[in-house]
């Protein structure tokens, strides 16, 4: 310090120096804060009598919980309630991701199609949902939709598929003996289908012949799993919804909550996505595709090698972010009582047991590990798309 | 002697290739899978528009005072102009409506005053970032001057919706900016403070931040000391959106050539002055479509404090859901609140298109 401090500069007008003070003084000013809130949190849970810790888990929760798909009773433990609460987080956040991916894609080229009518539709589409908040979509579709549906006696019928006011119900495929061996052969076909293509990549980096390996592997797939359902004589018996006079039973279904989650985030979140998508082709230079043209691709091949890898790179980053926000908005679905995370343990669980830090650090927890792994995952995904410079 | 020549005049382009026809043509029909395109959108249009015509409008209702009243079979308007001050006011009590009008009118007029020359602006922008503040909140919760005190929990519908977006916008702002600026700070406690706060707030949906802000914050103050609900949601979604604030920000920062900061230092400029003067003006340009989509999301998420209790213009509608006398109105209502919305929400991104065209110095890339 003593170096570069001159006669004329006073201790204070060193840049060096004052650095060092702020950050003192706001390293103070956190410390001091965290302490008399932590400090006030200990006060008052002693006053109000609650006890810190996770115990309660091993508790009976007592509550039933609407959507299980492990085993679940009301005299299960909050700790088990809290697994199944994150299964359906989960699973509502995964197809959520796929299906708006996918309306997102096809949104987002409708937008630049060449057809007027088309192009104008999917503005119309993306400009309305992205502009009317997420729960109000989601009170539509649950409160004005789906509880407009008729009673179970008029169910409306399409084949062995019903859809009344207490969800849609659906053949409910029951796996007998033998069914592990179709999955094996669908699993080995898979992996049959990821060699083929690759010596088809070989192939062509050696001999510039191409084989037509996507078909093939499609049909290796199709061809060996159908073959193996045949020669296991069809192991799979569905168990199907019936209607009685006042109701419908069996099958499997899909009850309006979870419908409602399903279409408001995918539709939301797709019309999200379609922006990105179109800006994402718009980016690559329209000299690529005239390129790529007198090289004589055809229009298929152009989109696919020469625009799509390009316009990924553009894509994936604000892509990652709207996953992010969709598993982060699937937490609406506690306002229509979907059981997610939020639901069960924010809600029901903090309302029966007053454990507020725990429930809420918990959420918060459970949604950081959710969020860090989707962006991990994103980033590898991007690094591998990303342009490989010397 | 000379021949001159003449050229014949061009002849018009073929007729199939210009004008109405020919964009039809190459619109519509240029190819077989367009031709299906274009008869699907066209069913779709058909399934949606003259259903939706007639509900809305042909076979509406727009007068009654109950769902009895409702008899066309179509949308039963009359149940929005039944509950149009409570949209609007909430509970509110209805002899000081005029509170809230005043509020809103004294804002559109110092805003308006923007427009005239003659106005200093910076006595203009002091009134409306501090002296307004004040006399809206002395308005709207009175106790003073003679005013009839009106609790929070009686404000509601639109206007605690617009409250709330204007109020965490306005405090969002600066809180992003200086965040951004901390975690670009070379010092490494006012930057990893800021990467902690900022990476935290961004990992949780806001539902959780509420949920402390009602539930949670209670218990972190001394005993006795306790505030307002509504202050405290507030303060939540003014941290929740000052984080996403200052990554928009963060952007623009990084898309400042270094050679900028290197001219300010070289000025003389002081760290602040070269921030205010230098840097932070050409970053905050570069991403307004950013900062005003952050907006428009803090706006959309207003709705969520229905989940903790507090009746903005959804919660209002939901719970006029529930009036036995209109019974069935769901859809009316949802499509009044996706309208107002709409409408708030559109109009902010079309907007920021203007002041982005405004604001361009002519340095971009064309």
């Amino acid at each position: 310090m003593s170096e570069n401090t001159n006669t004329n500069t006073s201790f204070l007008n060193d840049a060096g120096n004052r650095a060092l003070i702020f950050q003192a003084v706001l390293l103070a000013v956190v410390v001091f804060v965290g302490y008399y809130l932590f400090s006030n949190l200990q006060a008052n849970l002693e006053t109000r009598g609650i006890s810190t810790g996770f115990s309660f888990f091993n508790e009976p929760a007592g509550f039933p919980v609407l959507i299980h798909l492990i085993e679940y009773t009301e005299a299960d433990s909050y700790g088990r309630a809290f697994a199944v609460a994150l299964i359906n987080t989960f699973v509502i956040s995964l197809l959520g991701i796929i299906l708006a991916t996918i309306i997102g894609v096809i949104m987002g080229l409708a937008r630049l199609s060449n057809n007027w009518l088309v192009a104008r539709l999917a503005t119309v589409y993306i400009e309305t949902l992205r502009n009317i908040p997420l729960l109000l979509q989601m009170f539509f579709w649950y409160f004005a939709v789906l509880a407009a549906m008729p009673h179970p006696r008029n169910s409306i019928v399409f084949g062995d598929f019903f859809i009344n006011k207490r969800g849609i119900y659906s053949p409910n495929p029951q796996f007998q003996d033998g069914s592990g061996f179709v999955l094996a052969a669908f699993l080995l076909s898979i992996v049959g289908a990821f060699f083929i293509v690759r010596w088809a990549k070989e192939r062509q980096k050696a001999t510039g012949h191409w084989f037509p390996a996507y078909w093939a592997s499609f049909g290796t797939i199709i061809g060996v799993t159908l073959l193996a359902f045949v020669v296991t004589g069809f192991p799979v018996e569905f168990d199907l919804p019936s209607k009685s006079r006042f109701n419908v039973t069996g099958g499997m279904v899909l009850v309006p909550e979870f419908v409602a989650v399903l279409i408001a985030l995918s539709t939301y979140t797709g019309s999200f996505i379609a922006e990105i998508v179109r800006a994402g082709i718009l980016s690559v230079n329209w000299g690529q595709t005239e390129a790529s043209r007198s090289l004589g691709l055809p229009d298929g091949k152009t989109q696919r090698l020469i625009v799509l890898p390009q316009a990924l790179r553009v894509i994936i980053p604000p892509l990652t972010s709207q996953y992010l926000n969709l598993a982060k908005n699937s937490s609406l679905g506690a306002a229509i009582a979907y059981p997610e995370l939020v639901a069960v343990v924010m809600g029901t669980t903090l309302n029966q047991t007053g454990q507020a830090i725990e429930t809420i650090g918990l959420c918060m927890l459970v949604y950081g590990s959710l969020s860090l792994s989707i962006s991990l995952f994103m980033n590898w995904y991007n690094k591998r798309m990303s342009l490989v410079e010397r | 002697m000379a021949i001159e020549f003449k050229p014949s005049p061009s002849l018009p382009p073929p007729s199939d290739s210009v004008g109405p026809v020919a964009w039809v043509r190459a619109n519509f029909f240029s190819s077989p899978l367009n031709i299906a395109l274009t008869l699907f959108s066209i069913y779709v249009l058909y399934l949606m528009i003259p259903p939706v015509l007639q509900w809305g409008l042909l076979d509406a209702t727009w007068e009654g005072s109950s769902k009895a009243a409702c008899t066309a079979g179509g949308a039963c308007w009359a149940f929005i102009g039944a509950y149009f001050e409570q949209f609007m006011y909430g509970l509110y009590p209805e002899t000081e409506y005029w509170r809230i009008n005043l509020a809103l009118i004294l804002l559109i007029v110092l805003v308006g005053m923007f427009a005239i020359k003659a106005v200093n602006k910076l006595f203009l922008s002091i009134a409306i970032i501090v002296v307004y503040p004040i006399v809206a909140f002395i308005l709207f919760s009175g106790g003073m001057f003679g005013l009839e005190t009106v609790e929070t929990s009686n404000w509601g519908g639109l206007f605690l919706t617009t409250l709330l977006g204007v109020v965490g916008i306005v405090a969002s702002f600066p809180l992003g900016v200086l965040l951004a600026l901390g975690r670009r700070s070379n010092m490494p406690i006012v930057k990893s403070v800021c990467v902690v706060f900022i990476e935290t707030i961004r990992a949780v949906p806001l539902i959780t931040i509420l949920f402390m802000a009602s539930v949670m914050i209670p218990l972190f103050l001394p005993e006795g000391l306790n505030f307002n609900k509504l202050l405290r949601v507030l303060i939540g979604i003014t941290l929740f959106s000052a984080a996403y604030m200052a990554e928009v920000i963060r952007g623009g920062l990084q898309a400042i050539p270094k050679g900028q900061y290197e001219a300010a230092d070289a000025m003389g400029l002081t760290y602040w002055q070269s921030m205010c003067l230098v840097i932070l003006p050409q970053a905050l340009k570069l991403v307004i479509p950013g900062i005003v989509n952050t907006f428009i999301g803090l706006f959309k998420d207003t709705t969520l404090v229905y989940i903790v209790g507090m009746f903005d213009l959804l919660g209002r509608i939901q719970a006029a859901n529930h009036d036995a006398n209109w019974l069935g109105t769901t859809i009316e209502g949802y499509a009044f609140a996706g309208f107002v919305y709409w409408i708030i929400c559109f109009g902010m991104s079309r907007y920021s298109m203007a002041v982005e065209r405004k604001l361009d110095t002519g340095h971009k890339r064309k």
